[in-house]
Order: C-alpha cells, then structure tokens, then sequence
C-alpha cells in the first residue's frame, strides 16, 4: 500500500540561547490511508511543531514532506488546507465567532477553493449542511445560531465538522477534547472516532489522555525530544495496556 | 434649522470615510493609521485634477485609486515585511504628507473652478445645505449596498474570516495575506473619495486636513455600537452613518454652548474616550444595579 504522507526525516531547528535546538530531530513516518495515529509526548517533546510542519504552519528546517508521493515541503498553509485539516485544542481558533454555524460550514466547504463573489451558494447549500449537522445532536437546529453564542462544546464540535466537511487526505486532530469538560469531551471523542470510521479517513490525534491513547487508533507513536522513540503498528497497539505507557513520561 | 442641516450634511459625508474605517477597524479588526494620510491624498487630488479641468466625478474616482494605492503600501509593510500594522500605518501616513505636499506644490490650494460634484445634476437647486444630505444619502446607499452584497460573497466571508480568526481562516485555505490587502485597499479608497468630497464641499483642500479624521471614523462607529449594540455585521454599517451624525450633532451642541473652536480636537478625543468608556461604565452600572436589587 502507498502511504498518504511520508515524512522523510523532518527537523526543525530553532536558535535559542545562543544554542540550536532541534524541536524536530529527524522525524520519519508514513502514514497510509485510513490510519489513525495516536501522537503521545510529554510538553515540549514536539508534538504541535510536528502539525505545525504537516500543515505548512511552521516550515521545516530540513528533509521532505510527501503528499501522494508529491513533494509539499515548500507550500504554503492555504495550499495544503486543500488536502490536510487540523482541528485545534482551542475551541475558538477553530472558528469564525462573527459568523453563523452555516457560514463557517461553508467556509470550511470552500477550503482551499477559488473564492468567487457569490452570495447564493449559502442558500443552497442550507439543506445539505442541516442534514451534515444532524449527525452531531449538541448543534442540531443551530445553523442560523452565531458561534460566539455556542458553547465550547458545541464550538469545538463545529470545528470537528468544518475540518471533514470536504474530506481531507489527512485529518489532524491536536489534542482538540483536551479543553472540554469530562462529559463533552467524552462525547467529542466518541463521536469523532465513530466518523473517522465511517467516512474512511486518515488521521493523526495529539493527545495527553492515556486511556484515549490506548482506547482510539490504529497506530501509536511516542515524540520525545524531537524524536519518535516508540512507533507501535496495529497489531502491536491492539495489545497495548495503559501502563506500558507510563514509562515514556 | 440651517445649522442642523448642515450637521446631517456633515455627518452624512463624513460616515462615508467612517465606512472605509469600519472595514479595517471592525471587520479586519486592526487600527490603521493610514487614514490620516490618505484623507487628504482623496483632497489634494481631487481638487489639483479639478483644477485641471478634469469631471470631478471622474476626479474622484483617481482620488478613490490613489487611496488604494497607499492602503496598498500599508498592507505591503504590513504583510510582506512583517511590520506591525500600527507602524505600517503610521509609516504611510507620514509619507503621505510629502506626497501630498508634492501633488498641491503648496500646503493648501482652493477650489477656483465652479464645477464639483455638490453643484451638478441640479444639485444646486436644491436649498442650502440639503445637496450635501442628498450627495451623501446616494454615495452611502451606493457604498452600502455594494459592501453589504460584497461581504455576503465568498470572497467577502473570507474577509470577515481574516480579520475575525486569521489562524482558522488560514487553516481554511484563505490566502489571509490577499485578504489585508483587499481590506486596506478598498478602506483607504472609500477614506480618500471623502477627502475629495469634503475638499469640494469646504472649497479648498489642506495637506494637513487629515488630521484628527482617524478620531472622526471611530467616534462614528462606536457611537453607532453604543447606540445599537449587537446587530447584524450589514446593519452595523447603517449604525455607523446613525453614529456619524450623532456625533456631528454632539460637537455642534458643544461648540453652541460656546467652546472655542480651537478646542475642536481636543473635544473631539474627548467625545471618543467617553464613547469608548460608556459601554464598560453601562455594564458598572447595570451590575450594582442588579446588585441593589438583590440586596432588596
């Protein structure tokens, strides 16, 4: 099978102190379609810089990013919006708070899209963003709603639909239940694992929750320091238990 | 009564400028300094293009392109030299007042020639003062209406997205960049079609007039929030030109209690500091007002 993306040793390098230091330190990874990786690290071990050179936020200092067997290192973040999605831990930088729900989910529609001058295809799309949001029960009935008006529930919800709206090749997910409350948090994420099965998408979660480390994925890596120092294949998370992990921290 | 024509005259023209702030200030939601160079850019062309024989429509219409031009300098120090936009605007601005100075020869030139857009399509005809009401009402229908269908278009929801949550417009593939440019540029036009207007409505145009406009835009928008908080982002624009000629109304009542005009800036800063305050000072208020309540 060909992977989806291939990260071919990936560093980032930053000047502090009068020293470098390699936030990413020669990271190699492929991911092939439908994965579902866990990214497990400790604060500062590289986790968000590691989304942040997937999505072409933060540039990488050295090796290659592949797409498709394309070579994406050098584009920008609003050309890689078209294939890569991030919802992010923060409810509100997932969303557009002056907006309604419906504008943001058209938004998200034309990510990465020409943006042409038409007023008329929010109108149009109205029915089909209600039946898109019905999946998810928290924002039923809230297309018209302004989503400085939701909760940080429903905004982080919002956000999880504008990120799968126009399938992405690659769904990244950074540590996006981590500011909720318990309950909405668990909902979050059961929902969000039950749709990356069912629509067949390819994922990478960031996450500090051990018992959704081992409960959600397929895949598992550890990032310490800029390294990927365990990377666990299917079979091997299958009979991963809590503790095993408690080592790496 | 001719005195308070004149002051919905004013306040009718001068919401035009504060609608081209609007689109920086509330929507791309950072300050720009440039305003206060590109007023006068609009004045000074305006009336050298005039006196040159041009239609004054038509004059207005290079003043409007200029203005773009300098929000275009803006956004360039802004977004492609990674300056902080207040510097950029400030930087702008200040550059502006040599180019100014440049396209009059002199710091102040008046308007010789008869023709200008208050005195056409039998606009003189009407009684004094109400061919600014009526020039003002058809340039902000006009101005309103196309913002109002242009921030409701995609490229215009992606706008909104930049100045509202540039990190998830970003994420959005919006090209956030584009997006300050477009913002700047049609901001700083609209600033500078009022500095023609207000040249050929006061008959003369100063380099200096900019001064203070920046103070003017925003007491009009914040007037208009005070008076009608959370509306639609079209309706605002509506509460903008309210909030423009409530002001005008403010200052003219204050210069009737017999302020010196000197004072005129000095009141005008004063005016906005308070509108700025008063939502915060509602809010203290309704608070130990519910407070006082409970206690009962």
């Amino acid at each position: 099978m060909k992977p989806i993306m291939e990260l071919d040793n990936v560093e980032k390098t930053i000047y502090n102190d009068n020293t470098n230091l390699n936030i990413l330190d020669g990271i190699n990874l492929k991911i092939y379609p439908q994965d579902f990786i866990v990214v497990l690290g400790t604060n500062g071990a590289g986790k968000s810089t590691l989304l942040d050179a997937i999505t072409g936020a933060n540039r990488v200092t050295n090796g290659k990013i592949l797409l498709n067997n394309k070579d994406i290192t050098t584009e920008n973040l609003a050309k890689r919006a078209q294939f890569i999605s991030r919802v992010y831990q923060d409810p509100k930088l997932g969303t557009s708070p002056r907006m309604t729900v419906a504008e943001n989910l058209l938004l998200a529609q034309r990510r990465g899209l020409p943006r042409r001058l038409r007023s008329r295809r929010l109108k149009e799309n109205l029915p089909k963003f209600k039946e898109f949001i019905s999946t998810m029960p928290t924002l039923d009935n809230r297309l018209n709603t302004f989503t400085e008006k939701l909760s940080g529930g429903q905004r982080q919800t919002l956000s999880f639909l504008m990120a799968i709206i126009q399938k992405p090749e690659l769904l990244l997910l950074d540590e996006h239940t981590a500011a909720l409350d318990p309950q909405t948090s668990s909902d979050l994420m059961a929902a969000t694992d039950r749709t990356i099965k069912e629509k067949k998408l390819t994922c990478m979660m960031v996450t500090h929750n051990l018992t959704e480390a081992v409960k959600y994925g397929n895949r598992l890596i550890v990032l310490k320091k800029g390294k990927i120092i365990l990377d666990l294949n299917t079979e091997e998370k299958a009979k991963l238990k809590e503790e095993d992990l408690l080592e790496y921290f | 009564m001719n005195l308070i024509v004149s002051t919905i005259s004013q306040g009718l023209i001068w919401a035009v400028m504060a609608i081209g702030l609007f689109i920086t200030f509330r929507i791309l939601d950072f300050p720009d300094m440039t305003v206060e160079g590109s007023f006068p850019l609009g004045a000074v062309t305006t009336v050298m293009l005039i006196q040159g024989g041009m239609n004054p429509e038509l004059a207005m219409l290079v003043a409007f392109v200029f203005g773009c031009l300098a929000g275009f300098a803006t956004a360039f120090m802004y977004a492609k030299m990674n300056i902080p936009i207040l510097l950029a605007g400030i930087l702008t601005m200040t550059a502006l007042y040599s180019v100014n100075l440049r396209i009059l020869g002199k710091a102040n030139m008046s308007l010789t020639k008869p023709d200008n857009v208050f005195n056409q399509f039998g606009l003189d005809k009407l009684p004094t003062n109400f061919n600014g009401i009526f020039l003002g009402i058809i340039i902000l229908t006009i101005i309103t209406f196309l913002l109002t269908v242009f921030l409701n278009t995609e490229k215009g929801q992606a706008v909104i997205a930049t100045g509202d949550n540039e990190t998830m417009a970003a994420s959005m593939g919006i090209n956030t960049t584009v997006m300050k440019f477009i913002g700047l540029m049609v901001s700083n036009g609209i600033v500078a079609l009022t500095g023609g207007l207000i040249a050929q409505q006061n008959g003369f145009a100063d380099v200096n007039m900019g001064i203070g406009s920046i103070v003017i835009g925003l007491s009009a928008i914040i007037i208009g929030e005070v008076i009608y908080p959370d509306v639609p982002l079209s309706i605002r624009l509506i509460t903008v030109i309210i909030g423009s000629i409530v002001y005008r109304l403010i200052l003219m009542i204050v210069l009737q209690l017999g302020f010196n005009t000197n004072d005129l800036k000095l009141i005008s800063a004063i005016i906005l500091a308070l509108c700025l305050a008063l939502p915060s000072i509602r809010a203290e208020f309704f608070k130990v007002f519910r407070n006082g309540v409970k206690t009962k």
